[in-house]
C-alpha cells in the first residue's frame, strides 16, 4: 500500500491524507470544488474552518474510501473526494 | 379562534431521538399518510395534556437548516412556516436536541428560535448523554435561549408529562400576549459559534469521552472485520426468516385447514361452498401463513434502524456501490426493499442526487421483497431436500440466499449499465452521519412490527382477498362438461393456452402461466393461484388436501421449479411498486421503463436456467 512520506508541518495536507487517529483543525475548505448541495450539508454538519476533526476509519478492505470523521461529538462517512477538499493542520505532527 | 385540536410539531436534527419521543407522546394512536403531492411521510397522533384537551402532533422529518437539501427537509421547512398544503401550520413548535450533541443541535435550534414562534425545547437523552459523561445544566439553556427546556427520556417516559404542560403553556401565553417578535436573524457561522457557547456554558461536567461507541466502530467499521460481520448478519437474518417461522406457519396452516373442514362438514355441497373453502379460505390462508417470515425480516431491520448498525452498513457498502455509481445512502433504500419495495422506493427520498435516486428506484424490485418469499418458501420446500450443507446450514436455507444474491448481483449489474447509459451523470457523494449506538426499546420495535403487519394483513384482506376470488371465478366458470377439466374449460384455462405458448421455452407450463396473470397484482398470490388451480384439477376431496408442494413435484419438473425461481427474481409483478414508482417519478415513463428490462431480464433468465438445468438433466 502507498505510503506518504512526510507531512512536514502540517500544512498542505488534506483531510484524507490525515493519519489515522490524529486530531487535526481545518485550515480552509475549497469550497468551489464541492457539488453547492454536499457543501451546504457539509456546513451544516460543522465542517468548516476552525472546526477540530480526526479521521476515524478509513475504507473497506483495501479501499480508502469511504472516510469517518469525527468531528465535535459527531461521527460523518464522507468520501475521500469531499475531504480532498479539506486543508486540515495536523494538531499530533 | 376556536377550531379542532391544536397542532404541536415535533422538530430537530436527523438522530436526536424525535421518532421515539414521537412514539412515547403518542403511544399507538398514530396516522401516518403522505403530504399531498408529494411523497414525504406525515406522522400525526394525539398527545393529551394535562387538562385532558388533546394536542395533534406532528413528528416532522429531520432536518439541519432550513436552507432544504433534500425534499424531507423542504417539507420540515413549509410546515414550520405554513405553506405546506395538507397540515396548518403549527401552534407550538418543539424542538428536540440530542443531550450528548448540543453544539450541533443548537444550531438549528437557533434558526427555529429566530422566528419568534411558541416555542419548547425536549432535552432528548439525558440518560445517554450522562453515560456519556456529560452533565446538563437545563435551566441555564433555558436561560440562554429564552424558551422552557424540559429533560426527557422517551424510553423512561420521564419528563413527558412536563413537556406536555410546557406545550399547552407556549400555547397560551403566546394567545395571551400575541405573538413574540421574531428574533434578529444570524448567519451559520455566528450560529455556529453562538452554539458553541451555548452549550459550553450548559455543560456543567464532562468527564473523558466515552469509549463504547469507538469501541463498537473499532470492530463493526473494521476495513477487514466489518463486511464479514455484516455478510454474516445478514446470512442469519436470511436463515433465521426461513427456521424461526416454521412452527409459527404450521399453526397457521392448521387454523386455515380447520376453517375449511369446518366449512365442509357445516354447510351443505354446492358451488358456493366451494368458492368458499377453496377460493376464500385457502387463497387468503395461502398468503396468511407468511405473515411470521415478514414480521421477522421487519424485526430485524427495524432492530438495524434503531441500534445505529444501518448506518454503519451504508458505510461499509458505500466503497461497492459507489462500483456501480450509486452511494452507500441506497443501501437503506434498498435493504428496505427486502421487506417490500414500496417502503424501499419511498425511502430513496433521503438521497439527495436525482440521477442517484431514479437509478435507486429502478433497481429496487430486484431485492427479493417479502411477498416474494411465499413463492419461494413453497418451491423451495417442494424441491429442495432439507439436507445439511454444513452444522447449521441447510441446504434450503443457501437456495434461499443464492435467490437473494441473485437479486442483488442482478441490481448492480443493472446500476452499472443503467448509470453509464439512461441515468448518466456526475458520480454521486455519500455524506451521512453515524448515529450513537443505541438498545432498541421493545415499545418503538412493537409499535413498527405492529404497523407492518397491519399494511400486510389489510393487502391481504383486501387485494390479495379479490384477486382469489376473481381468479376462482375465472377458473370455474364456464363449468366443464362431464368428461372435460374443468381448468380447460374455464375463461382462465383459456387465456393461459395464449400465454402458455409465450413461456413454454422457458419451461412454464399452463399451470404456470395461469398464476402469472393475478400474481401482477401481487406476487405472493402466485402461491394461492397454484394452490386454487391445482384444488380445482383434482377430483376427490383427498387430492384437495394434498399439500401444494406435493401436487406441485406431481406436476413440475426440477428445471421447471428452478426456472420459476428464476423468474420471479427479476418479474416486476406487483402493481403497487409501479404505481410507487409513477407516483415517485412524477409519471409513466419510467415505471414503463422498469416493466420492459424486468420483464426481459426475467424471461431471458428463467429461459436460461431452464435450458441449463436440462442440460445437467435435471429435467
Amino acid at each position: 500500500m502507498h505510503k506518504r512520506l512526510a507531512y512536514g508541518s502540517g500544512a498542505g495536507v488534506t483531510l484524507d491524507e490525515l493519519p489515522l487517529g490524529h486530531d487535526a483543525r481545518i485550515a480552509s475548505v475549497d469550497w468551489a470544488a464541492l457539488v453547492p448541495e454536499e457543501a451546504q450539508r457539509l456546513r451544516a454538519l460543522g465542517f468548516d474552518e476552525g472546526a477540530q476533526v480526526r479521521l476515524a476509519y478509513r475504507g473497506v478492505f483495501l479501499g480508502r474510501d469511504p472516510l469517518a470523521i469525527e468531528i465535535g461529538r459527531m461521527t460523518v462517512a464522507l468520501r475521500r473526494i469531499h475531504a480532498r477538499a479539506m486543508h486540515v493542520e495536523d494538531l499530533a505532527a | 379562534m376556536s377550531r379542532g385540536p391544536f397542532v404541536a410539531a415535533l422538530v430537530g436534527n436527523p438522530n436526536a431521538g424525535k421518532s421515539a419521543l414521537f412514539n412515547a407522546l403518542t403511544g399507538a394512536r398514530q396516522k401516518i399518510a403522505n403530504y399531498p403531492g408529494v411523497t414525504v411521510e406525515r406522522k400525526a397522533g394525539r398527545l393529551l395534556l394535562p387538562s385532558g384537551e388533546p394536542v395533534e402532533l406532528v413528528d416532522l422529518p429531520g432536518s439541519y437548516g432550513f436552507a432544504a437539501t433534500s425534499p424531507d427537509e423542504e417539507v420540515t421547512r413549509k410546515v414550520i412556516m405554513g405553506e405546506q398544503a395538507g397540515q396548518v401550520r403549527p401552534d407550538v413548535l418543539v424542538v428536540v436536541l440530542d443531550a450528548s450533541n448540543l453544539e450541533q443541535h443548537l444550531v438549528f435550534a437557533q434558526e427555529v428560535l429566530e422566528l419568534g414562534r411558541p416555542t419548547v425545547v425536549a432535552l432528548n437523552m439525558v440518560d445517554l448523554a450522562a453515560r456519556d459523561g456529560l452533565t446538563i445544566d437545563a435551566a441555564a439553556l433555558a436561560a440562554e435561549l429564552g424558551v422552557p427546556v424540559i429533560e426527557t427520556v422517551a424510553v423512561r417516559r420521564k419528563g413527558l408529562a412536563e413537556l406536555a404542560t410546557a406545550i399547552a403553556t407556549a400555547r397560551d401565553t403566546a394567545a395571551r400576549d400575541n405573538a413574540p417578535a421574531p428574533r434578529v436573524h444570524v448567519t451559520l457561522p455566528e450560529r455556529r459559534l453562538l452554539a458553541r457557547q451555548m452549550a459550553q456554558g450548559a455543560t456543567l461536567s464532562e468527564t473523558a469521552r466515552h469509549r463504547v461507541h469507538a469501541q463498537m466502530d473499532r470492530l463493526l467499521l473494521h476495513p477487514w472485520a466489518g463486511p464479514p460481520i455484516l455478510f454474516a448478519l445478514l446470512f442469519v437474518v436470511f436463515q433465521a426468516v426461513f427456521s424461526w417461522a416454521a412452527p409459527f406457519q404450521d399453526a397457521l396452516e392448521g387454523l386455515a385447514t380447520a376453517f375449511q373442514n369446518l366449512a365442509r362438514t357445516e354447510l351443505p355441497a354446492s358451488l358456493l361452498r366451494d368458492l368458499l373453502t377453496e377460493g376464500i379460505i385457502g387463497g387468503v390462508g395461502a398468503v396468511i401463513v407468511f405473515l411470521p417470515q415478514i414480521l421477522i425480516l421487519f424485526f430485524f431491520i427495524l432492530v438495524m434502524e434503531a441500534t445505529g448498525y444501518m448506518a454503519r452498513a451504508a458505510f461499509l457498502m458505500d466503497r461497492m456501490m459507489a462500483g456501480v455509481g450509486l452511494s452507500g445512502r441506497s443501501f437503506i433504500p434498498l435493504l428496505s426493499s427486502f421487506a417490500c419495495a414500496i417502503p424501499g422506493i419511498m425511502a430513496t427520498r433521503s438521497i439527495t442526487d436525482p440521477k442517484d435516486r431514479l437509478t435507486t428506484i429502478l433497481i429496487a424490485p430486484l431485492m427479493t421483497c417479502s411477498a416474494r418469499l411465499p413463492v419461494y418458501a413453497v418451491i423451495i420446500a417442494a424441491f429442495i431436500p432439507n439436507s445439511r450443507v454444513l452444522p447449521g446450514v441447510g441446504l434450503q436455507g443457501l437456495v434461499l440466499f443464492a435467490l437473494y444474491v441473485a437479486g442483488i448481483v442482478g441490481a448492480m449489474a443493472v446500476a452499472l449499465i443503467l448509470r453509464r447509459s439512461v441515468t448518466k451523470g456526475a458520480a454521486s457523494g455519500f455524506i451521512m452521519e453515524l448515529p450513537k449506538y443505541q438498545l432498541p426499546t421493545i415499545k418503538d420495535l412493537a409499535l413498527g412490527l405492529w404497523q407492518r403487519a397491519w399494511v400486510f394483513l389489510r393487502r391481504a384482506g383486501t387485494m390479495i382477498f379479490t384477486v382469489t376470488v376473481v381468479l376462482w371465478l375465472l377458473l370455474n366458470f364456464p363449468r366443464a362438461e362431464p368428461g372435460q377439466s374443468q381448468v380447460d374449460a374455464s375463461i382462465a384455462g383459456h387465456i393461459a393456452n395464449g400465454l402458455a405458448v409465450v413461456v413454454e421455452p422457458i419451461g412454464f407450463n399452463r399451470d404456470i402461466a395461469l398464476a402469472l396473470i393475478p400474481s401482477m397484482a401481487a406476487r405472493e398470490v402466485a402461491v394461492s393461484s397454484l394452490a386454487t388451480s391445482y384444488a380445482v384439477d383434482s377430483k376427490d376431496e383427498e387430492a384437495q388436501d394434498i399439500a401444494l408442494g406435493d401436487q406441485l413435484k406431481h406436476h413440475w419438473t426440477l428445471a421447471t421449479a428452478l426456472a420459476f425461481l428464476a423468474w420471479f427474481v427479476f418479474a416486476p409483478q406487483c402493481m403497487s411498486t409501479i404505481a410507487v414508482t409513477r407516483r415517485e417519478t412524477n409519471g409513466w415513463k419510467w415505471p414503463g421503463f422498469m416493466l420492459a428490462y424486468l420483464f426481459a431480464l426475467a424471461y431471458v433468465f428463467a429461459g436460461i436456467t431452464y435450458w441449463t438445468a436440462l442440460a445437467f438433466g435435471l429435467g
